[in-house]
């Protein structure tokens, strides 16, 4: 794409390989800062005021930091040993300005900011190296692919954290991650019996139910070709519908229970699984449907032995649609009405109680069971259209 | 119609109705109605029989029961000509600026929807650019955009707030916001793949022209991932209208779209309700086909419409 991301001639692994100008920049800046913020007080508040040399921890990072920086800015330290000692210096200095600004919180002198952008710009040194290392071995090569998203993640976590104790930031606003995790684990017993009411009724039963439909519907659509010419055009419409809109509707015809909610979730997958298995079931080209006529197939073998394998990547698509169409329908239809238990309730009265940090458990928890669902979705995609070019590619 | 188009075809003259998909989709819609009034008939026949029960009207004809299923005033699902008349009543006969006009109310829903998918799509098309031209953006981002997307952050609207009114901002800015959240999904996907769409051969002569990345982007890129962006725009603009309705349903909201529904379910108006939804669905319609529009017309002066 660019000539910074081309592989280097034969010295790329030697001492000539050079910075891009973006990392001589970051890793100059961060060797600067990393120097010049010794002098800096790391906490300013009224009755305490602590430098560098007070916190031994910090300081010994601080030390490693510049330590790490300067050979690497200088290009005698580079490769897989770089990386490892970026990322470690750069955990390691979050780690000690999170238990630091937790004994202090709302103190932050500039100090403090200043070794959060190192450790910053020395995870990011290291994800930069780390994305330009092609290794040969596949499992060193997940485990790379793996571990670049994995540490954004943690920043996020670490910038999150760090941001709201040393802002001092109302809880009621926004919690700490870490108060998120102590109430997590605090309050399984409730978080237990809202997933099963939201996730595994109302989320399951409409999901599958409404997939299912969609299916069935859409080969009965595909066998009249009238009905295929003037429903595809509804359900294309009805699927930029704000269909969560029908919530209260379903709310008041069945009841605060969670049939109300899997109503919602089956009329939001009914329409993308709809739409998306007609247009899979015309995904097979004309010669294959003379092959199979050679063959003497008959409809059903022709639907059962090429078509449908054909139509799968469409079907796994509207399924994957549908898992994340189907948590967020169950929890929103909850705002309308619910028994004392499910995530939409949790969520709507705790934030009635400015009870935020259980909100953000309950949306941790939801996350999660997203994430999987989407997951194992994609998984079982994987095994069933092993064939297909996006998957064997 | 010639005798000799007769001869050559003695087909029914209904036969034009099968053809295309104009006639088809008359045809569903027509069936979709006929279902509606059916479905109303029955689901409403219960209360009416017990309205006649309290009222010592004995035996009412068929007729009569039909009449007066489809006049309810609090339906369990209203006929389609009830909603009509709400819709025009709440829109044609109220003045714009009052609390009961239906104008007023989705001219605020419509105000956020807009803000939000304005915000959305710059920051999808700036992230795109982001992850286009950085190595490290796209490997540790674009998995957290994608999974950013399992996360029902709908589910959390309502929070948001009412944690940006307890700091003093409210109006329209908090339910943009999460217009914004699900709008910029579809834009930086569909833009990463518009700007990664030019071939390298493209990319090439760029380069032996000696254009910058920045002239690249802007003379080659951008343009050529036009089309990916209006797609994913009409993706994200129905997205948003969603999320600008939803950000309506906690209790704070007194105007809008999703207030109405809210109000409407909390006092069992189902009128009010269903002609709330079909505005909504109308806007959203009328949203993605100008979108659709503006696609031809950019499209055609770039030399590249049909």
């Amino acid at each position: 794409m660019n000539t910074a991301q081309l592989p280097g001639g034969p010295d790329s692994l030697g001492m000539g390989a050079k910075l891009s100008p973006v990392t001589r920049l970051l890793s100059t800046a961060a060797l600067v800062l990393a120097v010049m913020a010794s002098m800096l007080p790391l906490i300013s508040g009224e009755a305490v005021f602590l430098g560098l040399f007070e916190s031994p921890f910090l300081a010994v990072s601080a030390l490693a930091a510049v330590l790490v920086l300067t050979p690497y800015r200088f290009r005698f330290f580079h490769g897989p040993a770089a990386i490892l000692a970026l990322a470690g210096v750069s955990y390691g200095l979050a780690f000690a300005l999170i238990a630091l600004i937790g004994r202090h919180p709302g103190m932050a002198g500039h100090g403090f900011w200043a070794y959060v952008a190192v450790a910053w710009a020395m995870a990011w040194l290291s994800v930069e190296e780390m994305a330009a290392l092609s290794p040969r071995n596949p499992l060193l090569r997940r485990l790379v692919s793996l571990a670049i998203p994995l540490s954004f993640g943690v920043w996020l976590l670490i910038l999150w954290q760090v941001l709201v104790v040393g802002f001092a930031v109302p809880k009621v606003l926004l919690p700490a991650p870490a108060d998120i995790w102590t109430r997590l684990l605090a309050s399984p017993a409730i978080l237990w019996a809202d997933f099963r009411q939201t996730f595994l009724k109302g989320v399951l039963v409409g999901y599958a139910v409404g997939c299912g439909s969609g299916f069935l519907v859409a080969i009965l659509v595909d066998r009249v070709p009238f009905l295929r010419r003037g429903l595809l055009p509804i359900g294309n419409l009805v699927s930029a519908l704000p269909i969560i809109g029908v919530a209260p509707i379903m709310v008041m015809w069945f009841g605060f229970d969670w049939p109300s909610k899997a109503a919602v979730v089956i009329i939001m997958t009914f329409f993308p699984m709809l739409v998306n298995t007609v247009t899979g079931l015309a995904a097979a080209d004309r010669i294959q449907h003379d092959l199979m006529h050679t063959y003497a197939a008959n409809y059903r073998q022709t639907l059962a032995k090429m078509r449908l394998p054909m139509a799968m990547p469409f079907i796994f698509n509207a399924l994957k649609i549908n898992s994340t169409l189907a948590l967020i329908g169950a929890i929103v239809a909850e705002f309308f009405g619910t028994p004392i238990v499910g995530m939409g309730f949790r969520i709507s009265t705790e934030v009635g109680r400015m009870n935020v940090d259980m909100v953000w458990a309950s949306i941790a928890v939801a996350a999660l069971a997203g994430s999987l669902f989407y997951g194992l979705v994609t998984l079982v995609e994987r095994a069933v259209t092993f064939w297909h070019p996006s998957v064997r590619g | 119609m010639s005798s000799a188009a007769l001869s050559v075809s003695p087909r029914s003259p209904f036969a034009g109705l099968l053809q295309g998909t104009a006639g088809p989709v008359i045809v569903v819609v027509a069936a979709i109605i006929a279902i509606w009034y059916l479905a109303a008939v029955m689901l409403n026949t219960p209360f009416q029989r017990d309205i006649y029960k309290r009222g010592g009207v004995e035996n009412a004809p068929l007729a009569q029961l039909v009449a007066d299923t489809l006049s309810q005033d609090r339906p369990v699902l209203p006929a389609p000509h009830q909603v009509a008349v709400e819709l025009w009543d709440t829109t044609a006969n109220k003045a714009v600026t009052s609390k009961r006009s239906l104008i007023y109310h989705s001219s605020i829903t419509l105000s956020s929807t807009l803000l939000g998918f304005v915000l959305g799509t710059g920051l999808g098309i700036v992230l795109a650019i982001g992850v286009v031209h950085s190595r490290v953006l796209d490997k540790s981002l674009m998995p957290w955009v994608i999974s950013s997307q399992t996360i029902p952050i709908l589910a959390i609207a309502p929070m948001i707030i009412v944690v940006l009114n307890a700091i003093g901002i409210s109006g329209l800015l908090p339910k943009a916001m999460i217009s914004t959240y699900l709008s910029f999904f579809p834009v930086t996907v569909g833009m990463v793949k518009g700007l990664r769409s030019p071939e390298t051969i493209q990319l090439d002569l760029m380069k032996t022209y000696s254009a910058s990345r920045i002239q690249a982007l802007w003379k080659l890129r951008l343009p050529s991932a036009a089309p990916y962006l209006f797609a994913s725009m009409k993706v994200g603009v129905a997205a948003s209208l969603v999320g600008a309705i939803v950000g309506e349903l906690p209790t704070g909201a007194v105007a809008g779209l999703g207030a109405r529904l809210l109000a409407g379910s909390y006092y069992g108006q189902t009128v009010q309700i269903w002609s709330a939804l079909i505005l909504a669905a109308v806007i959203a319609a009328s949203l993605v086909a100008l979108i659709g529009l503006a696609e031809r017309i950019v499209l055609k002066r770039m030399g590249m419409g049909q």
